[in-house]
């Protein structure tokens, strides 16, 4: 399934729930805020929100520089 | 206009242009400050946490923005791989091993005589924070480690005092404005810090000067719209920059999170931490920090008498430094080292005992 995850094209398993995106791209939910179409999803929604074909994903990576 | 706005129009008097120092006078002519926001500016009070590659573009536009008191609290001094993004520090300023608080105070004098800027060099931690940040009106992120950033969200949560979270690494960075009581906390986007050494650093990832910039000035720009009580201005989003990849995001804050630790539940954790660790492991730097908590302060001369026939010392008014074997120790005198040459915690602990005193 295509999404568009940070503004490029990403090959996502089928209907993958936002907890199965973040661990196939190696990310911990803890430490990042994730938006599904323009919407922020809460953080209690990531092992039950399930994405779809085309959908615009955009993963905010918490750092910790500066 | 917000009853915020309203309360702050009667405490200040609208000023008089002409009241207003004529090198502000282009911040003046904008629509959005006027004579009225500047004054506010001039009568505000902000205190920068960190003063490395954030901290010293901030450092430098709010003083050149007439932000009337600003306190800056660094702990480090200027070392050489600094200078290719820190803009306030210079080559002299290695040489002498400034601490970075006090170059930049010196530095700023020299660009805005009108304000009030005090350099502090300490470190920002649960015993230190109270005496550091209270009594200002707006707390501008600028450290390096996650850690210190949950703890200023502690506590400007529990005080009530605005503060903007920035970081970079790489070629990327975030900004948004915690507004406690009104807005997500630091701990309702992100939960929780990554483990050390598992999230990429300036020193391990490197940086580029021109996010620092960009980060540094959306903070300075949220900064004077809170400080010149412009709220309805304030940018509520987080804006994700990767100028590598050339992307720009503004994205939606997530609601407070009744259950934040935080914001939510008022449990700050990391203020409590009052009695955690005397040594931390400084941000992807081959050093460990030791924090001495007695308050006893150390008599540099003294020290560098006694390593005078083991190292080789030098020492100025701020801090010593000594080279022992492959260490490096600089140590300042409220008795605060930084132990160079090792990321062990023991190691440090035990070369502090070793050639400082316990």
């Amino acid at each position: 399934m295509q999404i568009l995850l940070n503004g490029g094209g990403f090959d996502a398993p089928e209907s993958a729930t936002i907890l199965l995106l973040l661990e196939s791209v190696g990310l911990a939910p803890a430490r990042v805020a994730v938006e599904v179409n323009g919407r922020i999803v809460p953080r209690d929604e990531y092992h039950r929100l399930h994405l779809h074909e085309q959908d615009r994903v955009e993963i905010v990576r918490f750092v910790g520089g500066g | 206009m917000t009853s915020d706005d309203t309360r702050r129009e009667r405490s200040t008097p609208p000023a008089a242009a002409a009241d207003i120092p004529a090198r502000y006078s282009r911040q003046v002519l904008f629509e959005g400050l006027g004579a009225e926001g500047q004054a506010r500016l001039i009568a505000a009070r902000a205190v920068l946490v960190g003063c490395g590659a954030l901290g010293t573009v901030q450092a430098s536009l709010l003083a050149r923005a007439g932000v009337g008191t600003l306190r800056i609290i660094d702990r480090d001094f200027v070392e050489e791989s600094n200078l290719q993004r820190q803009i306030l520090f210079d080559e002299q300023d290695v040489r002498d091993v400034l601490p970075k608080a006090v170059a930049a105070e010196r530095k700023l004098r020299a660009v805005n005589s009108l304000v009030q800027v005090e350099g502090v060099v300490d470190d920002l931690n649960p015993s230190t924070i109270g005496r550091l940040l209270d009594g200002f009106d707006l707390i501008l992120d600028a450290t390096d480690n996650f850690d210190a950033r949950f703890l200023i969200n502690d506590y400007a949560v529990k005080n009530g005092v605005p503060w903007v979270y920035g970081a970079c690494v790489g070629s990327y960075g975030l900004t948004f404005p915690v507004l406690p009581g009104e807005t997500a906390c630091l701990r309702c986007v992100f939960e929780s810090a990554p483990p050390a050494g598992l999230s990429p650093s300036c020193d391990t990832a490197g940086v580029l000067g021109p996010i620092v910039g960009i980060i540094a000035s959306l903070q300075c720009a949220e900064a004077i719209k809170i400080l010149a009580g412009r709220r309805q201005a304030i940018t509520r989003k987080m804006q994700v920059i990767d100028i590598w990849e050339g992307r720009q995001d503004l994205i939606d804050l997530p609601p407070r999170d009744p259950q934040c630790p935080c914001c939510g539940r008022g449990v700050y954790e990391y203020l409590q931490g009052a009695a955690g660790s005397d040594s931390v492991r400084l941000c992807g730097r081959d050093s460990v920090q030791i924090n001495r908590r007695d308050g006893a302060k150390l008599d540099l001369a003294e020290v560098a008498r006694r390593l005078g026939p083991l190292a080789k010392v030098e020492v100025n008014r701020f801090l010593l430094r000594a080279d022992i074997d492959a260490y490096r120790l600089t140590v300042f005198a409220d008795g605060r080292a930084i132990i160079g040459g090792t990321t062990d915690a023991s190691v440090a602990r035990s070369l502090y005992a070793r050639y400082i005193g316990t």
